[in-house]
């Protein structure tokens, strides 16, 4: 179509090493930088916000389990526990220290990635079904743990209320301010990670992912890396959790259940394994197609049933239609919705010459 | 074919939204907007099929009569399968379409709200679950429980093993299981107290979450530790594995009292029928059965539009609570109402509202609460059902036991 792909030289490492060395890519990004950035906080209402902030904060978590099950390939149910350690060690130095919030994310993040990593150990010797009961294993012990000991917790209730972020003069509360908080975490995770992996680290994951018996006679340290992986993706989900913690005023266990962990694993899967785009795409799919469903059915249930009946139909019948999409997402495309995505691109990208 | 195929479906994606998210209508008419979260399909689904409906009816019922002070109400019902990002979202709906209070549903979720309901000045109410402390309504001016929490539940309990006991609880062993999750712990602190003040011995027995099994710990109450009595405090399908169990044990189930979570009909058929579980003693913050001059009123409602009465109201205990928040929501917008003349009443108006609310009994289904602007509980009040003959019976009339030390407990919350 519009774009040339040929005549594109590099004359230096730099243009070498850019994240996107062709110009249509750079222009799209400028483009997706002033919707995201502009367009969409100025122009729409703050519910539409708070749907998007829901989509941010799942798209952070959910980069950080695909570090993890798509480009290391171990398996974790244990992602909403490492939110969680996140997520309180953030409201108890809030609440015991009064540090500032960029500490506390830094700490739930570094605490998680602690965490995550112990809960990790066991990934050297076990693979597969058998890392994800361990994993499993870490999820439950953490939640007991926060649960029950009333040092991390703050109490039976084991609920921390935290102060809004600040910056500056401004406290962070509403909806808007939230939105451009937590998308510069958002960019800041996808630049992270795209760099991430095709560096030597993330080389290495892919390596150990694709055969780690290969990867171990190429000379990777498999134990190192693999503890790094959980390390790094723990890391993500205490800043998620911190996230969250700042964007409902409160840690609360309950927040990070076994449930949160599946559905994160929902996200990666049905966005794609392995792809930066796809856990974002995932992150967009499982947090607003509920809503989609429901606003449809709410349009039009009437027609058909009576309202008492259409309140009733509504919640069943998203679940079934959501798990009748996710169905019929992986089988048209196993790979995920960034595969579809790809497609379509490869299609116009040489439309209309395609033979 | 295939790649047909993969652009229609995201065509498909990228449409949908646009198709789906227009402007919501419900503030343009007068109407006055009540946000109702519930539960139909996830983990509390039991009690949210039964007990939104009966939220539902008194609304219609109101509205069928002319509405509030000539308004009509909507109560807009957002599902959140008990899950807390839709809930969060349900509840910024509600905000956008104008709502002027929002009924709560579950304890995350008022956790997850407690400061947005603040910064909104938007009521919200926690009938029977949440934080206790939220009785405060200096430290927590926009929740409003509405109905005894677990502490006061926890005194009435006790006050309740006493009055079962002969009057004295002194050297009696009381066993309190529950369910361990941070709302099955909450009353302990005040029941451990009274255990000091009334010299009894009281031993907790954990149940872990999913709560299906319990055989351990019902062994252990009935032929170890051998309680005098029992306080259940379960959820879900856990209560009904309660009574099972200390029915298997040969445990007498009329030295037994539940919370208001596992006192529904729906617990006493899942533990196997009402001639299973009888003598078993349930705690209510809402009347029980069918005999309330309010749901005759309802029924009457039906039968005008030609239609039989929901199912749901064969189930009186989550109905009747449903019926019983919908009363005090409408009752809280009535008052604001009539505060503000001109009809045009903010979430600040409502709270004012709920802070008028007093000795508004619906006939005997609602207890004679009395909601003031430091107490958002309204007094703690409570009756005893018990299972006898096929069908509740009521023990004793509305009543709260041992305020002080509620009050200490609330107070020592605020301290933190």
């Amino acid at each position: 179509m519009i774009q040339r792909e040929c005549g594109v030289l590099k004359t230096t490492y730099e243009a070498d090493m850019a994240l996107y060395p062709l110009p249509i890519a750079r222009w799209t990004m400028l483009f997706l930088g002033v919707i995201f950035f502009g367009i969409i906080p100025m122009g729409l209402h703050e519910y539409y916000l708070s749907i998007a902030n829901l989509v941010w904060i799942a798209a952070v978590g959910a980069l950080g389990l695909n570090i993890l099950v798509g480009y290391t390939g171990q398996v974790s149910i244990g992602h909403g526990a490492f939110m969680s350690v996140g997520a309180y060690t953030a409201a108890n130095l809030a609440n015991r220290l009064d540090s500032p919030w960029p500490v506390n994310l830094i700490a739930g993040g570094l605490m998680a990635a602690l965490i995550g990593a112990i809960v990790g150990i066991p990934s050297v010797r076990i693979k597969g079904l058998y890392l994800a009961i361990a994993t499993l294993a870490g999820q439950l012990i953490i939640e007991w743990t926060i649960n029950h000991v009333t040092f991390i917790s703050g109490g039976v209730q084991a609920s921390i209320e935290v102060a809004r972020p600040r910056l500056g003069p401004w406290v962070l509360s509403s909806q808007r301010a939230m939105y451009y908080f937590l998308l510069v975490f958002v960019v800041l995770a996808i630049v992270g990670t795209m760099n991430l992996v095709r560096s030597r680290v993330g080389r290495a994951f892919i390596a150990i992912r694709d055969q780690d018996i290969a990867a171990e006679i190429i000379g990777i340290n498999i134990f190192r890396y693999k503890l790094l992986a959980f390390a790094i993706s723990s890391f993500y989900a205490g800043v998620t959790g911190v996230l969250y913690t700042y964007y409902l005023g409160i840690a609360n266990y309950e927040q990070f259940q076994i449930g949160v962990s599946i559905d994160y694993l929902a996200m990666i899967i049905i966005g794609g394994l392995g792809s930066v785009l796809g856990s974002i795409f995932g992150a967009f799919f499982v947090t607003l197609l509920p809503i989609v469903i429901r606003y449809t059915m709410e349009a039009f249930g009437g027609i058909f049933f009576d309202p008492q009946t259409v309140l009733n139909l509504i919640p069943n019948l998203r679940l079934m239609l959501f798990g009748a999409l996710i169905i019929f997402f992986l089988i048209v495309e196993p790979d995920g919705l960034n595969r579809l995505w790809r497609n379509i691109r490869n299609y116009f990208r040489i439309w209309p010459f395609a033979y | 074919m295939r790649q047909l195929l993969a652009i229609v479906t995201a065509l498909m994606v990228l449409g949908s939204p646009l198709l789906a998210t227009g402007p919501s209508l419900a503030q343009s008419k007068g109407e006055i907007v009540i946000g109702v979260q519930c539960d139909r399909t996830g983990a509390t689904q039991i009690v949210g099929t039964v007990l939104c409906p009966g939220f539902h009816d008194y609304v219609a019922l109101v509205n069928s009569k002319g509405g509030v002070e000539g308004r009509m109400i909507k109560a807009l019902e957002v599902d959140h399968e008990y899950k807390v990002p839709p809930g969060m979202e349900a509840y910024e709906r509600f905000k956008k379409d104008g709502a002027v209070s929002v009924a709560v549903y579950g304890t995350p979720h008022i956790y997850a709200l407690a400061a947005k309901l603040t910064e909104d000045k938007i009521p919200g109410t926690s009938p029977g679950f949440g934080s206790a402390a939220a009785a405060d309504g200096v430290r927590y001016p926009y929740i409003f429980p509405i109905a005894a929490t677990y502490w006061s539940q926890g005194t009435a309990a006790v006050d309740f093993a006493k009055k079962q006991l002969g009057g004295s609880l002194k050297g009696k062993k009381i066993a309190y299981i529950f369910y361990d999750n941070p709302a099955g712990r909450e009353p302990i602190e005040v029941i451990q107290d009274l255990a000091g003040r009334e010299g009894f011995q009281l031993k907790e027995f954990a149940v872990p979450p999913p709560g299906v099994e319990m055989g351990a710990q019902v062994l252990d109450i009935a032929q170890r530790y051998r309680a005098d009595f029992v306080i259940a405090h379960l959820f879900g399908g856990a209560p009904a594995v309660s009574i099972k169990e200390l029915k298997r044990v040969g445990y007498p189930l009329k030295k037994v009292v539940s919370f208001v979570w596992g006192s529904a009909e729906a617990n006493i058929e899942a533990a196997g029928g009402f001639q299973v579980a009888e003598g078993y003693y349930t705690m209510q913050f809402a009347g029980v059965g069918t005999d309330y001059p309010v749901l005759n009123e309802i029924r009457e409602m039906y039968k005008k539009e030609g239609k039989p009465a929901p199912k749901e109201m064969a189930s009186t205990v989550f109905y009747n609570r449903g019926v019983l928040i919908g009363a005090l929501h409408v009752e809280a917008i009535r008052n604001a109402l009539k505060a503000k003349p001109d009809g045009k009443i903010t979430g600040a108006d409502v709270k004012a509202g709920f802070e008028k609310i007093s000795n508004f009994t619906l006939g005997g289904l609602v207890p004679p609460l009395k909601i003031t602007n430091t107490d958002h509980e309204g007094g703690g009040l409570v009756q005893i059902w018990q299972v006898k003959g096929g069908k509740f019976e009521k023990v004793t009339d509305w009543y709260a036991a041992y305020p002080d030390v509620v009050a200490k407990h609330i107070k020592a919350a605020a301290a933190k």
